[in-house]
């Protein structure tokens, strides 16, 4: 399996006056000196003008929070643009809509909160299906049910498992910072038109309501032909976009073509970034948000004493397995952090295949770990670790995945006086820091970009070997 | 004189071209092959068989893209006119036609269907109604007739589990979006004529901008209904349209789009709320440049 740390060093996209002739837009790409090129967005802000800036023709939506200042941008400045913009009746009129203008050869988004994404699971089925390429953006909210408003990443399962039914899979790609999701907005693109097929953004309520200084650029992928897409059988045969197969040979053979490119993109897309792994003793593995938070306990654990290391799926599906398999060769325990009851901790022992211990440490509802907790997590398992080591020639006995200490706090309170960080940011010491400035070049792509290469003062890039 | 001279050949009735040479899976007696042939008669002889993109829908007429050498769409089940509103909005040049049963259009699609005609989208809705699940073997529809056995209401539909048949055509009707609604019958000669006419002024309505146009076509079900092809067209005429009556129930064609913010029949009472009034009235149109231009004026 090749690996391709997501390419964040793209060379910013030439700016292009958005505005109509004789109209300012309510959104300036300008850089100049009073207006630098580097602003303060709000997440669902920053990830919207990133989709219109990559050429979205068509954007469909339906209120829902944590996700709804997306939308609320979509209306002002899709018009703007001169492009398609339909607040639906529901989230399945939104995501049809797509899947029509999508399947009429345009670049589309969609994008809606946990309950919303649900709704559109049917269509997703149908997308994957028929082969239709689309971005649909899901800024978790905390379920079950209608859950909460606040943040969360118990939708993994949803996202990666398949939403609707059948045998299908979509690209899932989940974003740590705003920057990070901006450009990924465009990756997204990028992978559902090569590969004909939906592709997911899994962000969550901090990311898609919290502000943090993003620079303005933003790439607008290529199109690639679409030689299948409905534009009236003018001087060709008719074309048809349906998931129908009714005969089973058919189906099945329908079938084995969509399992070959879900091979294809495992073997070519996945994305992940790492740091601090070179010479980590422990990993915390976490994704998302919950990735902001390990990176400030890997930091303190470190500081403490602690050799960790943070591994960051960037991909969701297609999922590292290799490069933790490759990692837990030579540590001693992962601990897996998430705002879910455990989603992703499946998959990562799923990938170390019972070599280390694998903890995991989460909240839910809306509550987020603090780092302190997380690094409370890794002296546990550094003690379980230890043990487990003592005990390498018992642990072979017995097969099977070795799990660590299960951390799903309850109802702890938000700890305000452990430490005097707390008090700054949820985010972390270093939350001001994009994460894409740690994550290890080169690129698949090559690019050689203004951010090649550079690293923030967390220091050591892991990442692969 | 000798023999009669045998008279130059002339021709009366052909395949229209937009119709495959195919044999369909339609049972013997069902009236969706009718209604396919006044589809592709009025397209072909308005001449937008290249520019359309028709939505195929859930239930008998699913195969509706090998019948109709058009470029198709597959829907989800009731979703036909959402994803006809997304074709339509990015590809302002094509014409856009559904085509669903009432199974599809007025149960599982309800919510599409009145908010695509509540917007006005530019699309032709083809609505063919049979008062019955026939795809699935021949459960209750919510347009199956009071007293009327099916599978799945074994004794008669009875309203007081069941409710009452939904006339759809007449709940659209009532908004200002749709330009056209109305309900014809494939039972005789005389019915069909005047549902392909009613095809044309819907396909028309789109054509002129007019807003978004519906055609209920009552049609049967021998097999579902339990019935012969002939008893099932005496029943399709002499008592389906009690429940359902023929004819147009609104035409709102000739006013375009470019007429401004006024409720397009005039209807809007005066008391009404007149941002919510232009809102409803004025769904954004097809083309996204006229839309921008018309709300800039």
């Amino acid at each position: 399996m090749t690996t391709a740390p997501v390419d964040t060093t793209a060379p910013a996209s030439p700016t292009s006056p958005v505005a109509a002739p004789g109209e300012a837009p309510s959104f300036s790409l300008a850089g100049t000196p009073e207006f630098p090129r580097r602003v303060l967005m709000k997440g669902n802000e920053a990830i919207a003008e990133a989709a219109i800036q990559a050429g979205c023709d068509a954007y469909f939506g339906y209120p829902i929070t944590p996700q709804a200042e997306l939308l609320e941008w979509m209306a002002r400045r899709m018009p703007e643009e001169g492009r398609t913009f339909i607040q639906a009746e529901s989230e399945l009129g939104a995501i049809n809509m797509a899947l029509g203008a999508a399947a009429a050869g345009a670049r589309v988004l969609v994008s809606s909160s946990s309950p919303g994404i649900s709704l559109m699971a049917e269509a997703m089925s149908y997308m994957a299906g028929s082969e239709v390429p689309m971005v649909l953006i899901n800024v978790m909210r905390g379920g079950p049910g209608l859950g909460s408003i606040q943040p969360s990443q118990s939708d993994y399962f949803q996202a990666v498992k398949g939403h609707g039914h059948g045998d299908y899979r979509v690209p899932v790609l989940a974003p740590s910072s705003i920057g990070e999701a901006m450009e990924l907005v465009a990756t997204a693109f990028e992978l559902a038109e090569r590969y004909r097929t939906p592709a997911m953004i899994l962000a969550d309520g901090i990311l898609g309501q919290a502000m943090e200084p993003v620079e303005l650029r933003f790439r607008t992928p290529e199109r690639v032909e679409a030689p299948w897409a409905l534009t009236g059988a003018d001087g060709r045969p008719p074309r048809v976009i349906r998931s129908l197969h009714l005969q089973p040979e058919d189906l099945e053979e329908h079938n084995l073509h969509l399992q070959e490119k879900y091979h294809a993109i495992s073997e070519r897309e996945v994305r992940w970034a790492g740091e601090r792994l070179d010479d980590a003793e422990l990993v915390v593995v976490a994704y998302g948000i919950a990735a902001r938070v390990a990176r400030t306990a890997v930091a303190r654990a470190r500081a403490s004493g602690i050799r960790a290391g943070l591994f960051r799926p960037i991909s969701l599906w297609p999922f590292p397995s290799e490069q933790l398999a490759e990692l837990a060769g030579r540590v001693r325990g992962m601990l897996v952090v998430e705002l879910s009851a455990g989603q992703m901790v499946e998959d990562v022992r799923l990938a170390v295949e019972g070599r280390v211990p694998v903890a995991f440490d989460g909240r839910t509802g809306g509550m987020v770990p603090s780092p302190d907790e997380v690094v409370e997590a890794l002296r546990e398992l550094d003690a379980t670790g230890l043990s487990a080591r003592r005990s390498r020639r018992a642990r072979r006995r017995q097969p099977g995945p070795v799990s660590g200490a299960e951390h799903l706090h309850p109802h702890r309170p938000l700890p305000e006086a452990e430490s005097g960080h707390e008090a700054l940011s949820i985010f972390g010491d270093d939350a001001w820091m994009p994460l894409w400035y740690t994550v290890p070049v080169p690129t698949r792509h090559g690019h050689d970009g203004p951010g090649r290469g550079r690293r923030g003062p967390a220091g050591r890039a892991g990442g692969k070997r | 004189m000798s023999a009669l001279a045998p008279a130059a050949p002339r021709v009366i009735y052909r395949r229209p071209e937009l119709l495959t040479d195919v044999s369909t899976r339609y049972c013997p007696g069902c009236g969706h092959g009718v209604v396919h042939r006044l589809v592709a008669e009025v397209l072909g002889e308005l001449g937008l068989g290249p520019r359309t993109i028709a939505v195929a829908p859930v239930g008998c007429s699913v195969f509706a893209y090998e019948y109709l050498a058009l470029d198709w769409c597959e829907a989800p089940h009731g979703r036909a006119p959402a994803v006809a509103t997304g074709i339509r909005r990015v590809r302002p040049d094509a014409f856009v036609l559904t085509y669903q049963g009432d199974g599809d259009l007025a149960a599982i699609g309800t919510g599409e269907i009145i908010h695509a005609a509540a917007r006005g989208e530019l699309i032709t809705a083809i609505f063919v109604n049979n008062g019955i699940y026939g795809m699935t073997g021949g459960q209750m529809a919510p347009t199956t007739l009071l007293g009327q056995r099916t599978t799945s209401s074994p004794t008669g539909r009875d309203a007081r589990d069941a409710g009452y048949p939904v006339p759809m055509t007449e709940m659209l009707a009532v908004l200002p979006g749709v330009a056209f609604a109305g309900r014809g019958s494939t039972a005789d000669p005389s019915s069909i004529g005047k549902t392909k006419s009613m095809i044309r002024k819907a396909c028309e309505a789109q054509l002129h901008g007019d807003g978004f146009a519906i055609v209920e076509v009552l049609s049967n079900c021998p097999v579902g209904w339990g019935m012969t092809a002939p008893e099932s067209i005496v029943h399709l005429r002499d008592v389906v349209t009690r429940t359902y009556p023929l004819g147009v129930l609104v035409d709102r064609t000739g006013r375009g789009r470019a007429q401004g913010p006024e409720a397009p029949d005039g209807t809007a009472p005066a008391d009404a709320d007149p941002a919510g009034a232009s809102s409803s009235a004025t769904p954004a149109a097809g083309s996204g440049d006229a839309a921008h231009a018309a709300k800039e004026a």
